[in-house]
Parts: structure tokens; C-alpha cells; sequence
């Protein structure tokens, strides 16, 4: 009796774990950035440049990089929408079983790749291709890095896209084709517009990957926190400010209070999208 | 196998099938059948489960060409046609055959759209042109007065009943000749069953029928001719009258009065 009490306990507090660590880390969050609100006060965070250490003044406005945040991230969603959804199409609807088995391993495989991994062969391959390709000074721009963060995106947004798009019940297909309908019409007129929930929160949850993710795009975005829509420019995401200086600033400091700002701003971001996906999939039955 | 006497004189027959084999892959689902549907009538197919009567069905309209592994021998003609053949356009053969399935199957669109996906994806984009044939289409398979005011809601709302005759205003909104049914009241409450009934009473004038049923009543209520198979074969077909009073086979006279299926 007692190992069956005791087994449930150590369930539970399996179980929890996950739980209290979410509720820590906020807290921590909260705790360590804190003070900034009383000096130099929230305002600060809305400067247009980001001087964390200077002689003359320093600023602590992370607008330039949410901006580059937004630049890869809608950078990458340009393409990663397109080719998921399309290559979920096809895996989904139109590759014989044969293709089927070829393609998956293959997608699987690219999620598997350590980012930092990706990110050396950006760094290696695709910033000197555009460099020489848009003739520019240096191939490290929001540009490379929304294309590495298209690979880590793609297999997400497809892997879910096609699970959406494979839940559509059979009678919809049926019921097209019984009308004279072409194998695309049906795709487009009433596959997709079915399975459009589950592909959007599939989108969702891939647009979440893409913001947090940080190795890959510090090794080649430039990091120069500038105030840019260019996607040739260099730019420098929340995220890879954070990992870039975190290890040298002084604890405690305005600088590292300014820090946990980002992370928290990040963390609204990413909780709205799964949130919203979440949503989306429930509403349409998607989800349980 | 079919007498001649069968039909009246001036009998024009829309679907004539010679010797048809059908395969899921190495089994063999249908043997060698042959027979002339009439147009303009309603044509029941009976028979136990797995008899083949709904792969049969789903000849006319090359349905099973979907599955993949299948194969198909033999001759299936359509008013003249041989909708088998190379050169026959699957398109033009599925909007001329209507096909209604066992469950509705209303896309989760609104009833407006439903019905007018046929006429769109053939082609027609006029609004006032569509709005004619949804009304139509609704008014004919005696819809339109139940959904009129809400033709923008999601059709997903509807009934069951109300979903089956919005699919049978969806086929016809295509303006078949022919329209196929798949056990179409198998899913219905008995209420419902009648309605659909009466509707197939109303189209019989103006569209060749055929229907499959696992239910004998129905088939004996609705139809003018009645073929009955078992295992992949057409054991016997006639005027649904002598089916039901004087069939001709052992095996017929057996699954009529319930003695097996």
C-alpha cells in the first residue's frame, strides 16, 4: 500500500516539474529585472539604439532589436510558408507511398541537426555566397540568417502541416472528385481550406522556433544592433543579444537588468504564438 | 442472363456494362457482369455485405479509379460511350454522373457553397448564374425551403437529413443525367429515410437512378427494377415486382425472405 502511495507521489512531482520550473523562471525573471523600472525607467527600453556600455552614455533601447528579430523572423516565414506548405501538399496528398517513405526520414533528419551545426555551414557556405552574389561587404546579414532559420523551421511547419492536411476526411475528396473536380482543384478548393486551422497553427508553432531560436543566427547575422528593414543589412536578434552578453556583463548591473527585459519581452512573444496555435487547433477540433 | 422481355419496347438503356471483372489487387471483387440499367428508371442493387454492389456502383463513374491497386475488365458503356476507353474524359463522364455517398458528406462550407462548388470548378463565376442553379438545385432535392434564409451559415449546422439532401442538391447543381447512391438513407433516422425517398420518387422522371440498399423494403418501396448479386456476381435481374413475388433464382428467393444476409 505504502509503494503504491509513494510511486504516486513520485509521479506527481514528475509530472509537476515542468510546472514549477515555468512558474521559476518567471519568477526569476520578474526578480532580475525588476529595478530597471525605477531607474532608468521602462521608457528607456524604447530608445532607438542599444549602447549597453559606453564612456559617453548608455542606451538601453531594444527597439533595434526586436526590429531585427522581426526582420529574420518575417524574412524566414517568406519562405518557409511556401515550401512547407506546398512540400506538405505533396507529401500529403500527392507522393506514392514510395516518395512518402523516401521524403519523411529526410525531414526528420533536418530537424535533427544541431543548430549550431547549421549555423557553421552558414557561416561557411551560404554568407559567401551572398556576398558575392549581392556584391556587398560582408555576407552576414538578416538575409543568412532568415535562410538557416528557414531549415530549422521546415521540418515543424511541415510535419504538422501534413498532419492536418491528412486528418481532412476522405468523404471531402470523394465527394469533390464525384463532381468532376481535378486532383489540384480538390487540393486547393477543399483539402487545404479544410486543414487551413491546423496548417496555421502549424505556422505558429514554427514562427515560435524561429524567434527563440539563437546559435544559428548569432554566428550569422553581423550583430550590429541597428535600426534596419534591409534584409542585406546585418542585424542582431533579442536573442543573440542575450547569449552574446550575457557572459561579460557585471551582475547586477542596468546592462544585465536589461538583459532579463529582452528575455521577457521574448517570452511574451512565443507564449502569445502558442497560445494563438493553440487556440486555433482546439476551436477547430484539431487538438483535444 | 437478362431476358429480353425484360423491358417495354422504347426502353433506352443508359448504362450497359459487358462482362466487367474487377480487382483489388490479386482479389477479385467483381465476375464477369453483364447488364443494361434503363434510363429514366430507378435500378436497385441488393445483396448482402461485400456482395459487390457498391464497387459495381462506383464503375459508372470511374470512383474506383481513386484506390490505388485496383483494375478493371470489360466493357461499361454510357449513353453509347465507353467511359473506359482512352479517350474518355473522366471529367465531363463525373459531371454527367452524379453520385450521392452512404454518409452525407457536406463540406464544411457554407450550404450556398456547397452547392455551388460543382458549377465553379466547372467553370461558372456569373453570381447571378450560380445563385439561379443553387436555388434550383435546392428547390429539387426539396431543401430550399428549410435553408433559403440561412444559405451563408456553414452547412455543417444542418441535420443529418437536411446534410444528404444538400448533397443530393450538390450533385445535381452539376446537372448529371445519372445520379448514384450509396446506401443514402442508411445513416438516417426513419424520418428522414421517407423524405429522401419521396425525393427519389420525384427525381425518377427526370434522372436514370441507381441505387444500392441493403434494405429490401426500400428497394421494393423506390425502385422499378431490382438486381440482386452475391459474391461478386449478378445472381438475378428483373422488374422489382417479380424480384419480390416471384423471383426466379434459389439464392434470390433465399435472401428476400431472410433466410441468409
Amino acid at each position: 500500500m505504502w509503494k503504491d502511495k509513494a510511486m504516486r507521489l513520485l509521479m506527481v512531482s514528475a509530472a509537476s516539474t515542468s510546472v514549477f520550473l515555468v512558474v521559476l523562471i518567471f519568477f526569476f525573471l520578474a526578480k532580475e529585472s525588476a529595478p530597471f523600472v525605477l531607474k532608468p525607467g521602462l521608457s528607456a527600453l524604447f530608445d532607438t539604439q542599444w549602447i549597453p556600455v559606453s564612456f559617453v552614455r548608455e542606451r538601453y533601447g531594444i527597439l533595434p532589436l526586436v526590429t531585427g528579430s522581426a526582420l529574420v523572423t518575417g524574412l524566414s516565414m517568406l519562405f518557409t510558408i511556401p515550401l512547407s506548405v506546398l512540400g506538405a501538399i505533396y507529401i500529403a496528398e500527392i507522393a506514392s507511398p514510395v516518395e512518402r517513405e523516401f521524403l519523411k526520414p529526410f525531414i526528420e533528419l533536418l530537424a535533427s541537426i544541431p543548430s549550431v551545426v547549421l549555423g557553421f555551414f552558414g557561416l561557411m557556405v551560404l554568407a559567401p555566397l551572398i556576398k558575392s552574389l549581392f556584391g556587398l561587404g560582408t555576407g552576414l546579414t538578416a538575409l543568412t540568417g532568415a535562410f538557416l532559420l528557414t531549415l530549422m523551421a521546415i521540418p515543424t511547419v511541415i510535419t504538422l502541416s501534413e498532419d492536418a492536411i491528412m486528418s481532412v476526411p476522405r468523404a471531402y475528396k470523394d465527394a469533390s472528385q464525384a463532381l468532376g473536380a481535378s486532383d489540384l482543384q480538390t487540393i486547393f478548393q477543399v483539402i487545404i481550406p479544410a486543414a487551413l486551422p491546423g496548417i496555421i497553427a502549424a505556422i505558429m508553432l514554427g514562427t515560435g522556433r524561429v524567434i527563440g531560436e539563437t546559435m544559428a543566427v548569432l554566428m550569422v547575422t553581423g550583430n550590429s544592433a541597428l535600426m534596419t528593414w534591409s534584409p542585406l543589412a546585418p542585424v542582431r536578434t533579442m536573442t543573440a543579444t542575450i547569449a552574446a552578453e550575457m557572459g561579460e556583463v557585471s551582475f547586477g548591473s542596468i546592462h544585465y537588468q536589461s538583459l532579463f527585459w529582452i528575455g521577457l519581452v521574448l517570452l511574451a512573444v512565443t507564449f502569445v504564438l502558442n497560445i494563438i496555435a493553440q487556440r486555433v487547433l482546439v476551436r477547430y477540433g484539431m487538438m483535444k | 442472363m437478362v431476358e429480353t422481355s425484360l423491358f417495354p419496347a422504347d426502353t433506352d438503356h443508359v448504362i450497359t456494362t459487358r462482362q466487367v471483372n474487377f480487382f483489388y489487387g490479386e482479389t477479385q471483387a467483381l465476375f464477369d457482369i453483364t447488364m443494361d440499367i434503363p434510363g429514366r428508371r430507378v435500378t436497385a442493387f441488393i445483396g448482402p455485405s461485400g456482395c459487390g454492389k457498391s464497387t459495381f456502383l462506383r464503375i459508372f463513374n470511374r470512383m474506383n479509379d481513386t484506390i490505388t491497386g485496383t483494375r478493371m475488365e470489360g466493357e461499361v458503356r454510357i449513353n453509347g460511350e465507353d467511359i473506359y476507353h482512352n479517350s474518355s474524359n473522366v471529367v465531363n463522364l463525373r459531371r454527367k454522373v452524379g453520385m450521392v455517398f452512404q454518409k452525407s458528406n457536406p463540406f464544411p462550407k457554407s450550404i450556398f457553397d456547397n452547392v455551388a462548388y460543382g458549377p465553379r470548378i466547372h467553370g461558372t463565376h456569373d453570381r447571378q448564374q450560380l445563385a439561379e442553379i443553387v436555388e434550383q438545385s435546392l428547390i429539387r432535392s426539396a431543401l430550399w425551403d428549410e435553408v433559403k434564409d440561412r444559405l451563408e451559415t456553414n452547412a455543417l449546422g444542418l441535420s443529418g437529413g437536411q446534410q444528404q439532401r444538400l448533397c443530393i442538391a450538390r450533385a445535381l447543381a452539376v446537372g448529371p443525367d445519372i445520379l448514384l447512391m450509396d446506401e443514402p438513407a442508411s445513416a438516417l433516422d426513419p424520418k428522414s429515410t421517407i423524405r429522401i425517398e419521396d425525393l427519389i420518387g420525384e427525381l425518377r422522371n427526370d434522372y436514370t437512378i441507381v441505387i444500392v440498399t441493403h434494405n429490401m423494403q426500400q428497394a421494393a418501396r423506390i425502385s422499378d427494377y431490382t438486381a440482386f448479386f452475391y459474391e461478386g456476381s449478378l445472381v438475378e435481374f428483373n422488374a422489382t415486382k417479380k424480384i419480390f413475388t416471384k423471383p426466379r433464382e434459389k439464392q434470390t428467393e433465399d435472401y428476400i425472405t431472410g433466410r441468409f444476409g
